[in-house]
């Protein structure tokens, strides 16, 4: 065990997958010497070698294109885009190839080797183009995987299986955590499952959902309404696709009560699958509506960062409002 | 020549001889005017312009070094989030500038503060963008150095690169749809040209013969990858004609070659519907921003080396040879914008932040209703818990 932070932990787990098998290769803008522009690549260069570990040209789309026809021939890519918003150049690449290549070929070939790395979310003064959280878009995808995870331990445990999973992952960092999530992480190999949720406090009161920097937001809300008297479940998908219903399912048909807290603007963030699904899966359970907490429906603002943000107070009163219903 | 048509299979020429064309066939020479020194190359003609011109120019260019200069230093200070410096560059972005009409449309990429200086903008509408105060024209919402104004016909910035490449093109085709003989100029870096909206852009703008000029600053970074990890040929300038569009490299550190190349491309452009791609050879002699540390990539000797070609000094000693300003004058002006950049940053300091209002506009051009209704519940919330939102809450009472 070492303590390490959220960069730290993915650093270590490309270190060890590179290690391990020498088919795997990271790649992206900046990545190379450097060690890209958060340094999450840092001394990979130096140790596998410039092939292993090397600078793009400035094209996203060529980025994701490059890394589908690399792993179409049999290598393990880990493919970086350099922040969350700036992976739509990709979306071609991703939407129409990634996820579609073993589905239109019947199999004949595939790009399950491939990895997808990308910073996301706000809090970071980072106004439009630094903060946003684009997983949904990427979750009405059906043959992608996605996985995100809340800290340093999960960072490097569910890497570890992105790279090795016969799937193509899309796997979103939480930026705002890197260097402030610190934890204690094992040197060694070793993995988390993809597509399980994590029961991150047991409660009996109301079950709240979140994923990635958002848990931690929850894990405040739910300190506030401790002093209320208000036992809260959280949960921690961890992976958005494929997502654990069963784990969420069985939490709200024990509280009765569920939330989504999420960062994404409200309107067909995540969250929007989610609550559709616990009404399916625990109508008659349920004591209230499955409540939200989002950011706005606007694009990502600076000055009002603080205003548009789903943050723990705002999470607090999406509770208050599932328990006075 | 005409315009170059799509190739007739039937009349190319034939050779029974196999050739290979190199990939760096096409070495286009740089443009340039001055020497390092300031004297004139022999038998350059420098381009026709008069003193107030010329001073003009080299004041903005001196502005925009004490505003980087300033601007850095209040983000060390915490006083703002984020800044990005043009050191090095003003020859590029001030030269090309001035040698448009001020009906042309610039785009810029973020690194061109100097041209919009050119244009007119205040130093009061730079201080209130860089702190995203209530005055800032795009009403606080972009990261600093996220410029943009209708009035001085200068397309607010994006920070997703190449995005106004092929945007630049449609402008230009609208402005030649119109008849009003303008023309749009879009700045990129060499990094951002390697974007798959550098190829739609350039190949639009030459297949449907609009008047823009693609001026990409190659200043040999894209944050750390260095242009040769960037691309393997002879740089930006060629990939025109393999679009069938014209070409220029200048060097970008020369005021007047920058602004003859323009001059010309602006000719060539709007007298004529060809597009021109300009390649201005200058160096990003600051980090990439307040974000980055170069000495993580490159050399102190390099960046010494690459100093003695800076731009400002060449031009300086040139005007104060041709006795159009003495160096007195010149620390004199520098001194001067010195304090108006301080006087106005304490100014843009002390202004709030938008009023939360603004969170909804603009979105749509009118708010819709479901977004009013999310804004009345966050002001309920705010009102809630003032302290939570301090900049926005008084607003709200
Ligand atoms: C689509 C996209 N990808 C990545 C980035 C991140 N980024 C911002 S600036 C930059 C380098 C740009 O280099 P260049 O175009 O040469 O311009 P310079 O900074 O040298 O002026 C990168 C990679 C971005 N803003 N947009
Ligand atoms: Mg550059």
């Amino acid at each position: 065990m070492a303590k390490m932070n959220l960069l730290q932990a993915i650093n270590s787990a490309l270190d060890v997958a590179m290690a391990k098998n020498d088919k795997v290769s990271v790649f992206g803008e900046d990545v190379g010497h450097f060690g890209g522009v958060f340094r999450a690549t840092s001394g990979l260069q130096e140790k596998y070698g410039r092939a292993r570990c090397f600078n793009t040209p400035l094209v996203e789309q060529g980025i994701i294109g490059f890394a589908n026809g690399l792993a179409a021939q049999g290598s393990l890519p880990v493919a970086e885009i350099q922040f969350g918003d700036y992976i739509f150049p990709a979306f071609d690449q991703i939407v129409n190839e990634t996820a579609k290549f073993r589905y239109r070929s019947g199999n004949e070939f595939n790009v399950g080797g491939l990895t997808i790395r990308t910073p996301y979310g706000g809090g970071i003064h980072g106004g439009h183009y630094h903060s946003q959280s684009p997983e949904a878009y990427f979750a009405h995808t059906p043959g992608l995987k996605i996985v995100m995870p809340r800290n340093p331990y999960q960072a490097k445990g569910l890497l570890l299986s992105a790279i090795f999973d016969p799937n193509p992952v899309i796997f979103m960092e939480p930026k705002r955590l890197y260097r402030a999530a610190v934890g204690e992480v094992p040197e060694e190999e070793y993995t988390l499952p993809l597509g399980k949720a994590e029961v991150v406090q047991e409660g009996s009161d109301v079950t709240v959902i979140g994923w990635g920097a958002q848990v931690e937001v929850i894990e405040r809300a739910a300190e506030l309404a401790k002093k209320d008297g208000v036992s809260v479940e959280i949960i921690d998908l961890r992976s958005i696709l494929p997502w654990d219903v069963d784990t969420v399912a069985k939490s709200v048909m024990k509280t009765g009560r569920a939330v989504v807290s999420q960062e994404a603007p409200h309107t067909m963030a995540f969250g929007s699958e989610v609550a559709a699904t616990i009404q399916e899966r625990c109508f008659l359970y349920l004591e209230s509506p499955v409540m939200r907490a989002s950011g706005l429906d606007t694009p990502y603002p600076l000055a009002h960062e603080k205003e548009y943000f789903s943050d723990h107070l705002k999470t607090y009163e999406a509770i208050k409002r599932s328990l006075n219903y | 020549m005409a315009k170059q048509m799509a190739k007739d299979p039937q009349k190319t020429a034939v050779v029974t001889e196999l050739q290979v064309i190199e990939g760096n066939a096409l070495n286009i020479p740089m443009y340039q005017l001055l020497k390092e020194d300031g004297s004139v190359h022999k038998g350059a003609e420098l381009p026709d312009i008069d003193k107030e011109l010329a001073l003009k120019m080299f004041d903005t260019m001196q502005f925009i070094r004490v505003l980087d200069e300033r601007m850095i230093a209040a983000q060390r200070q915490g006083r703002i989030s984020f800044y990005l410096s043009s050191l090095g560059e003003e020859a590029a972005a001030i030269g090309s500038a001035a040698a448009l009409k001020f009906e042309d449309m610039i785009m810029g990429q973020y690194r061109e503060q100097g041209s919009l200086a050119f244009r007119g903008f205040t130093i009061e509408q730079f201080m209130n963008q860089l702190f995203s105060n209530a005055k800032d024209l795009g009403k606080g919402r972009q990261m600093p150095v996220h410029y943009g104004s209708a009035e001085l016909n200068f397309m607010t910035i994006s920070s997703p690169l190449g995005t106004q490449i092929p945007q630049a093109a449609g402008y230009a085709f609208g402005q030649k749809q119109s008849g009003d003989k303008t023309c749009t100029l879009c700045y990129f870096g060499e990094g951002a040209a390697s974007e798959g909206d550098f190829h739609a852009g350039m190949n639009m703008a030459a297949v449907l013969k609009v008047p823009a000029i693609f001026f990409c600053r190659n200043n040999g970074y894209a944050i750390s990858t260095p242009a040769a990890e960037q691309f393997a040929g002879d740089g930006i300038a060629p990939r025109a004609v393999g679009y069938g569009m014209k070409a220029i490299r200048v060097d970008g550190n020369d005021i007047f070659a920058v602004y003859k190349a323009t001059q010309e491309a602006r000719r060539l452009a709007v007298e004529e519907n060809e597009p021109v791609l300009i390649e201005a050879m200058s160096y990003r002699m600051a980090g990439h921003s307040t974000s980055d540390d170069p000495t993580g990539y490159r050399s102190r000797e390099e960046e010494e080396a690459r100093r003695v070609r800076e731009p400002m000094i060449r031009f300086r000693n040139w005007l104060v040879k041709q006795g159009w300003i003495t160096e007195e004058e010149a620390d004199a002006q520098q001194k001067a914008h010195k304090d108006t950049v301080l006087a106005a940053l304490k100014e843009a300091e002390k202004v709030d932040v938008p009023h939360v209002d603004e969170i909804i506009t603009d979105v749509y051009a009118e708010p819709t209703e479901a977004l009013k209704v999310q804004l009345e519940e966050l002001k309920a919330h705010i009102r809630k818990y003032p302290d939570a939102y301090p900049n926005t809450s008084g607003g709200v009472k």
